[in-house]
């Protein structure tokens, strides 16, 4: 922007994306009502399919669980300066990482095999992100290009020891992991505990989920790396002068990125499908970037978006059955608008709610002042 | 391999690189004046889309075509509004047109035909069908070049001479006409154009809206030609094998056909050799051929081998006073 517009914090955090958002919202309602279904009668399904019943909000909270892992990759390398699309490819990669642990150091116990997967899971999609990182770093080849041909190459790479590797015969899929390599159901533990609770995918990867935001906010608000990274991202030229290396920067940013996004995998292979499988990302990891740029990369933000993608995915699955026409593609639609509106048309939002705040702020004006006269 | 089998490979080849040949034209033109545009695979899939509903409804392959165009040029001037007016982010710009077009093509695909996303099939006068050029049989006795002309250069669709002709027109507007020297001059340094009194954001907008064209075309021939109708995700990721393709030409348009007759020729001998295990080096994984244009790309991009230096003003929006 040639001249930036300044607002105050609640409107720079709250209103820009309210408007965006709702703005998307606007935008998806016409698309329904212009396939000849009521908007308002699907946001009402939604809800109620996603929020209505104890079942519903578990399946709204797996689904929350993937889009704060790949929202959270974005959201790291946006604050170097860095837009990481290969979230997909880094979470493919991960699932490799996740299932070769599980399947061939299955000797281990549980309690080392599930950190063991993990940590396999974080070290395939750090690799992932690490080599784009690198490359723009020491290469200059541009991270965009890179990380969409990365996206690709997991793809094939993927296709490639599944159906030849590692895979069983006959299908596109390994087998089973062994049943201590599995991240425990929260519905299972909920009934060990004499709870009942319906079935549903939610397990304990939910929390690490909430555990990466937390570390997310620490690592860039509260340490000396974090603002190494923030520099870079704001003014390359300035860390230079701060004795912060941009290139060192780029890479420690790009490799936690892809650990991050490897928390897909580990939500999806370790803790629900239990098997490596073919696109087993489905398109979380470009969600990712509609949630990083909604929660305006704070992790906080990251955890409301990915909460409010999970209530669209979870709702849009439920909705599918009354109204066969909106099907979860609906979610990719206010994704891509979100991206749209929230990240390239930022500019346009910020404009207009610098306007609405002059209009506010000029009412309360004028009424001290009608007040004044009128005392 | 015997002639008539490398006949059909290279065929095959010409049929699967027009697609890529048409994104990668567009991805020119747009980069030349300085617009980055990863929204080529988007644009190409609303373009199948309309083009497919359109010669369902009409019966006409033509009208098909003008629809699968208008849809494209459409997105394209989002992007433009964005990337050009607004100053947004080309790359987020990018990704959100992508997007876009991914889920309202399967929604409305879904709505309008229930068939699972895909138009209902077509054919007759509602594709594009295959031009036999003048001679084809005729010269056929010659050796080697009488086949080779009847079998990969004649019959094909209208829309594939269309972008051939596209190659040549990209190339003479670009190094001949005075649009064209501004354009790249756009791309380079719009300030000095600018200083001339020339429309920075009219230059960008008609390259942007060429780039919409073509992808039109593109998007087109994958419905109307290569297929018979719209399938869910058809463009399957062509948008950004353009893309790297066009690393690989430079940004210049004789080596962009190149480029993508080479990433053409690969994925045609990837169909070809799949479970054939070949001499010396036996059975080829065929996912090893397919990464094959990704990892060259990579590979030049980082400088390994030679270098891609992209237009220096791309994904830099223009501001006028500073």
């Amino acid at each position: 922007m040639s001249t930036p517009i300044d607002l105050p914090r609640w409107a720079d955090v709250i209103l820009v994306p309210a408007l965006s958002v709702a703005a998307a919202f606007a935008v998806a309602g016409l698309v329904v009502a212009g396939i000849g279904e009521d908007p308002f009668t699907a946001t009402r399904l939604l809800i109620a399919g996603s929020l209505g019943s104890v079942e519903g909000v578990g399946f709204t909270l797996y689904y929350t669980t993937n889009f704060i892992f790949t929202g959270l990759a974005v959201a790291l390398a946006y604050h170097a300066g860095l837009f990481n699309i290969g979230g997909e490819g880094q979470a493919t990669v991960a699932g490799i990482g996740a299932a070769l642990v599980c399947l061939y150091a299955d000797f281990l116990p549980g309690v080392l095999l599930i950190p063991a997967g993990i940590l396999g899971a974080a070290a395939f999609g750090a690799l992932w992100g690490f080599v784009p990182g690198y490359l723009q770093a020491r290469r200059g080849s541009h991270i965009v290009i890179t990380t969409i041909m990365f996206n690709f190459l997991a793809a094939t790479l993927i296709v490639y020891l599944v159906v030849n590797v590692i895979g069983e015969r006959g299908v596109t899929e390994t087998r089973a992991f062994a049943r201590h390599a599995v991240i425990p159901y929260v519905h299972e533990a909920l009934r060990a505990l004499g709870i009942a609770a319906p079935t549903s995918p939610l397990n304990f990867t939910f929390l690490l989920a909430l555990a990466a935001a937390a570390g997310v906010w620490a690592l860039v608000y509260r340490s000396r790396l974090g603002y190494a990274i923030r520099t870079v991202g704001a003014n390359p030229s300035a860390a230079v002068y701060a004795g912060i290396s941009p290139a060192r920067m780029i890479m420690v940013a790009m490799t936690l990125s892809g650990a991050l996004a490897g928390g897909l995998a580990v939500n999806e292979l370790m803790g629900v499908q239990h098997r490596l499988l073919l696109e087993f990302t489905s398109g979380y990891g470009f969600v990712g970037i509609a949630v990083a740029l909604m929660g305006r990369a704070h992790p906080a933000g990251v955890i409301f978006a990915a909460l409010l993608f999970g209530v669209l995915y979870q709702g849009g699955a439920e909705l599918a059955f009354d109204m066969p026409a909106i099907t979860r593609d609906m979610v990719v639609v206010i994704g891509g608008v979100i991206v749209l509106f929230a990240g390239a048309l930022e500019g346009l939002f910020r404009r207009l709610a610098a306007r609405l705040v002059a209009l506010g702020t000029g009412f309360v004006a004028a009424r001290r002042v009608r007040t004044a006269e009128e005392g | 391999m015997d002639l008539v089998s490398l006949l059909a490979v290279l065929d095959s080849a010409v049929r699967l690189s027009i697609p890529l040949l048409c994104a990668c034209l567009a991805g020119l033109w747009s980069e030349r004046s300085g617009v980055v545009d990863i929204g080529l695979e988007g644009k190409m899939l609303v373009a199948a889309f309309a083009a497919g509903a359109a010669a369902h409804a009409s019966g006409s392959a033509i009208a098909g075509l003008f629809a699968g165009l208008a849809a494209s040029v459409a997105f394209a001037l989002v992007h433009g509004f964005s990337a050009i007016s607004q100053r947004g982010n080309q790359i987020v710009s990018g990704v959100a047109i992508n997007m876009l077009a991914a889920g309202l093509t399967a929604i409305v695909g879904n709505a309008w035909y229930h068939q699972g996303g895909r138009t209902p099939p077509v054919d007759g006068a509602a594709r594009f069908g295959e031009i036999t050029l003048p001679g084809a049989e005729a010269l056929s006795g010659i050796p080697l070049l009488g086949p080779l002309y009847r079998e990969v250069v004649s019959g094909h669709s209208l829309l594939v001479y269309l972008a051939i002709l596209a190659v040549i027109a990209t190339w003479w507007t670009l190094a001949r006409t005075r649009f064209g020297l501004r354009l790249r001059a756009v791309g380079e340094n719009p300030a000095a154009v600018d200083t001339a009194g020339i429309s920075v954001a009219g230059l960008r907008y008609a390259a942007v809206v060429l780039a919409g064209l073509l992808c039109g075309l593109g998007g087109t021939y994958l419905a109307l030609a290569q297929a018979a109708g719209f399938l869910p995700h058809m463009t399957a990721g062509k948008g950004f094998i353009a893309l790297a393709a066009l690393i690989f030409a430079k940004w210049r348009a004789w080596p962009a056909l190149g480029a993508c007759l080479l990433f053409g020729l690969l994925d045609a001998v990837a169909i070809r050799i799949e479970g054939v295990p070949l001499p010396v080096i036996g059975r080829v994984p065929v996912q090893a051929i397919q990464a094959l244009p990704y990892l060259m790309t990579v590979v030049l991009l980082a400088g390994f081998i030679g270098r891609a230096v992209p237009p220096r003003a791309s994904g830099i929006p223009y501001v006028k006073e500073r």
